[in-house]
């Protein structure tokens, strides 16, 4: 085994570990990461979420452990001895390498402007750094950042976010200098300001000059303008950090970086540089991209591969301040002769330049500012003859329609896992028949999500037809057949399938239809027909264990249960014979019963003032929740009393699936609520909204919708949420796959809940409502119905003798089921009864 | 040790009254030799009788199914595990080896009987 050391655990130094983790199988590599942070790896292009609710935790890339890692955090190389072939750290470690790695990254460069050190400069980097800004802020009014790029107008958000008046002061004439010309920044100047932050381009910023406390007071502009400052970010640029390489006589370029060929190697056969460290060929990548294509070659190289760096495509698609920023190729137009073609509509908020080869017959880049949808379908067709008029390609819808046809095969769909149109079309012929399906064969898709309209397209394209019928009894899909029933009003199954399907249904469409009905304000499910529709669980209210026997849950909202309700639970358990377990969602299972026994045992709990739990049904189970502010010391939220008013609010809402939530009393997060459909935690100055998360299968966080909400407004957010869903997702779709597959994803979901674009949130609120109002007990109600009752019993001619194949033995001082079931085998049939 | 029971008299016993069996919400019968019978009808009005106990699990549920149909043939989906079994024949759907019992099933007046002589399958 030899000896691999990676200096530096950023984001593309994790890229490498990962990487050589997945190639290295023959474990030829032992791998020592050494990191000055005192984390491991984290999202750092996602470093202005930490403002809008993400914790340290979210941001984290995960921790790359086993038996050949070894990460050492808080602990930073000072010097490489290149003969000796060792790396020294600041803790006296010596490690000896095979290979060295530097991974090293940048610094933000500090222009040495007088008072560029006071207390209240900060710059936009780490996490720390971020929590140095927060301190700052604090009793702060207004903040500057020196410099318009890129990360300057994160930078400004993220003053805007903490509460600040925010002024973003450019040298330039324009914004973003590096990726868009001056028509695209003014356009982009007007709609942040429109936000409230003050922007000042071509002002150089002259000193920073102290308050009568010692910290920051004032940005002197030029020679004679100044503005008031209680913290000053700077973000003019980076430095690659080429420190240790310089002192161990690497070559590094005039400007800075350490040098490298196209295999990532130094001037020293034995290191290797990426990232932003690195200098190829003269230019020092500042994006995320170059530097993990850099890290899978070395990793392809460690295993004796003969991948090569060769550049990258520095396109960008990104959202600054809820503003679609977009450039790609060649956006400055610097290939002799290019032609522009320019759609600047100030009044509507779009600019869009396309640039042109000298005879206006390929397309060599572009900038999309305001509406950057176009940008999956153009950037692919860099290099490639344009399909038509430019101008249509830039004109709203123009670009959207053209579509995927237009692509050659080689042009790059996913740019963010360098997947092709051809690799695509291989991947389809191959039998790969739906996005999930693409997607997990070529990777397409999977990281930024931009272009999964176009793989959509492109199955399209190939002639598969996605069909969304439910089974074969309905044609249409379930957010159809939700829309047709309530633009009818129909009102049974039988109804509907006469006019809109054919057959009689079948074990899919009917509980799909009984679901629908009951979201719509149906009524009770066992009322008439509506019975002969549910699924195996709500046919009888309750669960079906493998015996055939069923268990039984009382609601227990917010996990909060009286001690004689507990008691009413142990006695009903211990008369019943019935097997008892705490679940995960902090309430109580009876397991064991028979199916005749389940009135019986409901009189009992819903006499002590318990109702249905819906542990049965496809509609909201749980609201877990930690004590917050009831007990806890840490809480700062009374996250117990909003858990079980909003369970009282959703319970028995029908829905495509099942629907977890949580709610936590603080950001230590006790109550999970970041695995439930929807979480909320609680903030300082109120609630975080979380939506899509799930355990199961394909474990999923929940991801921020919005935050530092009051009450009243999650709760109309939590409504919109829940009602789009039960309205548009398809059947047994929970809520991460179906915020996955809304175009746009989670950030339509939020204009749609958040921002109202489509103007149904009113309407969503309202059914909601209609829903709270009209719920009623399921259980209490099939206790006061002589008719729905006549259904549970065990025979129709034997209505109290218990079914004889049911039977118990001990385990663990209960009972649980006695024979022994295959699953999946077709089982012996009992021959005798054993009771 | 096969025997076919087809050459026994036929006995009709009472099972349930009719109005208590509703259209595609089935019931459970207890026979006399202790076996179940698990009794539909279809909302064409035809009546069936197949075997309650799920093939693949033991558990006696299927008449507590879903009943619907695939391409026209009147079908019963166990509760349990989803799988679906012809309700004219028995026969499963997803699988040439498994099948439930069937029983010739009648409405006599206002009473819904099953003929236990006559089972329609070994054992």
């Amino acid at each position: 085994m030899e000896e691999l050391v990676v200096i530096g655990n950023g984001m593309v130094g994790h890229r490498l570990i990962e990487a050589l983790r997945d190639r290295d199988s023959a474990h030829h590599w032992h791998i020592t990461v050494v990191g000055e942070e005192p984390r491991t790896a984290y999202d750092r292009v996602a470093l202005s979420s930490y403002f809008d609710g993400a914790t340290a935790q979210d941001l984290s890339l995960g921790q790359v452990s086993g038996p050949h890692v070894d990460v050492h955090v808080s602990e930073r190389a000072t010097a490489i001895d290149r003969a000796n072939r060792t790396v020294t750290t600041d803790t006296g470690r010596v490690l000896p390498y095979d290979r060295l790695v530097l991974a090293t990254g940048s610094t933000p460069f500090v222009p040495p402007i007088p008072g560029h050190d006071l207390p209240g400069c900060h710059v936009y980097r780490t996490i720390e750094d971020l929590d140095a800004i927060t301190a700052s802020a604090q009793g702060a009014r207004t903040g500057v950042v020196i410099g318009g790029g890129l990360l300057g107008l994160e930078a400004a958000n993220a003053l805007r976010l903490l509460g600040l008046q925010a002024h973003v002061v450019e040298l330039a004439p324009h914004l973003m200098p590096a990726q868009i010309d001056e028509g695209a920044g003014a356009l982009l100047r007007n709609l942040i300001t429109d936000l409230g932050v003050h922007v000042h381009t071509g002002t150089a910023s002259t000193a920073v000059e102290a308050a009568a406390n010692g910290r920051v007071g004032h940005l002197r502009l030029g020679e004679d303008a100044r503005l008031d400052a209680d913290l000053v970010v700077f973000s003019v640029g980076i430095r690659p950090r080429d420190d240790l390489a310089r002192a161990a006589g690497l070559q590094v370029g005039e400007r800075g970086g350490i040098v490298i060929d196209d295999t990532c190697t130094t001037s020293d056969a034995h290191i290797h540089a990426i990232g932003e460290a690195a200098n190829h060929q003269g230019t020092v990548y500042g994006l995320i991209a170059p530097g993990n294509a850099m890290a899978e070659v070395v990793a392809d190289q460690l295993v004796g591969g003969q991948a090569t760096f060769t550049g990258a495509d520095t396109s960008t698609k990104l959202k600054l301040l809820g503003v679609d920023v977009a450039s790609f190729g060649d956006a400055h137009g610097r290939t002799p002769g290019a032609l522009d073609v320019v759609v600047n509509d100030a009044a509507g908020g779009r600019y869009a330049k396309l640039v042109l080869s000298d005879d206006a017959t390929t397309l060599l880049g572009g900038i999309l500012v305001g509406d950057a949808a176009a940008y999956a379908t153009l950037r692919p067709m860099v290099g490639s003859p344009l399909p038509g008029d430019p101008l249509a390609l830039i004109t709203p819808e123009g670009g959207a329609a053209l579509g995927a046809d237009a692509l050659p095969d080689s042009a790059q769909i996913c740019s963010c896992n360098a997947v092709t149109k051809g690799e695509l079309t291989q991947a389809i012929d191959r039998g790969n028949h739906d996005v999930p399906a693409l997607k997990a064969c070529t990777k397409a898709g999977t990281s930024c999500g931009s272009c999964v309209p176009m793989l959509k397209q492109i199955l399209a394209q190939a002639g598969i037809e996605q069909s969304k019928a439910l089974c074969e009894h309905f044609p249409q899909s379930r957010a159809e057949l939700v829309e047709i029933i309530r633009a009818t009003g129909t009102a049974t199954f039988s109804a509907l399938i006469k006019a809109h399907g054919t057959g009689h249904g079948c074990d899919i469409c009917k509980p799909a239809v009984a679901s629908i009905l009951a979201s719509l304000g149906g009524g009770h499910i066992l009322e008439g027909e509506q019975a002969t529709l549910q699924d195996t669980n709500d046919r009888y209210l309750a669960n079906m264990q493998r015996n055939g026997t069923y268990s039984v849950v009382p609601r227990i909202p917010g996990g909060e249960v009286t001690p004689d309700k507990l008691i009413v639970i142990g006695e009903v358990a211990r008369d019943f014979n019935l097997y008892t377990k705490i679940t995960g969602g902090q309430r109580i299972d009876l397991f064991g019963a028979r199916l005749e026994q389940l009135p019986q045992i409901w009189r009992r709990l819903v006499d002590a003032g318990f109702e249905s739990g819906h542990a049965y049904g496809k509609s909201l189970r749980t609201v877990k929740s930690c004590v917050g502010t009831t007990w806890c010391r840490y809480g700062v939220q009374d996250s117990v009393g909003l858990a079980i008013r909003l369970e009282e609010r959703y319970r028995g809402l029908r829905s495509p699936h099942k629907l977890k939530s949580a709610v936590s009393g603080c950001a230590r997060e006790c109550a999970e609520a970041r695995g439930k459909d929807f979480g909320v935690i609680a903030t300082d100055q109120g609630w975080n909204l979380y939506v899509g998360g799930n355990g199961g299968f394909t474990p999923r966080h929940a991801e921020l919708l919005a935050g530092d909400l009051d009450e009243q407004t999650l709760i109309r957010y939590i409504d919109r949420f829940l009602m789009f869903y039960v309205r548009t997702a398809d059947r047994l779709q929970r809520t991460a796959p179906w915020i996955e597959s809304l175009d746009g994803g989670l950030d339509h979901l939020r204009e749609v809940i958040v921002h109202d674009s489509l103007g149904i949130a009113a309407e969503l609120e309202a059914a909601m409502d209609e829903h709270v109002a009209s719920y009623t007990d399921e259980w209490a109600a099939v206790l006061d119905d002589p008719d729905k009752l006549a259904r549970f019993v065990s025979f129709a001619n034997a209505p109290d003798t218990p079914d004889p194949t049911i039977s118990f033995t001990t385990t663990r001082d209960q009972p649980v089921p006695q024979t022994p079931v295959s699953l999946g085998m077709p089982a012996r049939r009992p021959q005798e009864a054993t009771r | 040790m096969t025997t076919t029971t087809q050459t026994r008299p036929t006995t009709w016993i009472d099972a349930c009254p009719a109005a208590r069996l509703r259209p595609e919400d089935g019931v459970a019968i207890l026979l006399p030799d202790r076996t179940q019978a698990a009794l539909f009808r279809t909302r064409d009005g035809h009546l069936y009788a197949v075997d309650n106990i799920d093939p693949y699990t033991g558990a006696a549920v299927i008449s507590r199914g879903i009943v619907g149909d695939r391409a026209g043939e009147p079908t019963i989906a166990s509760p349990m595990l989803k799988n679906v079994f012809s309700l004219r024949t028995g026969q499963s759907l997803d699988d040439a080896d498994v099948h439930l019992n069937t029983w010739p099933v009648r409405q006599n007046g206002t009473t819904v009987q099953i003929a236990t002589g006559a089972q329609e399958s070994t054992p």
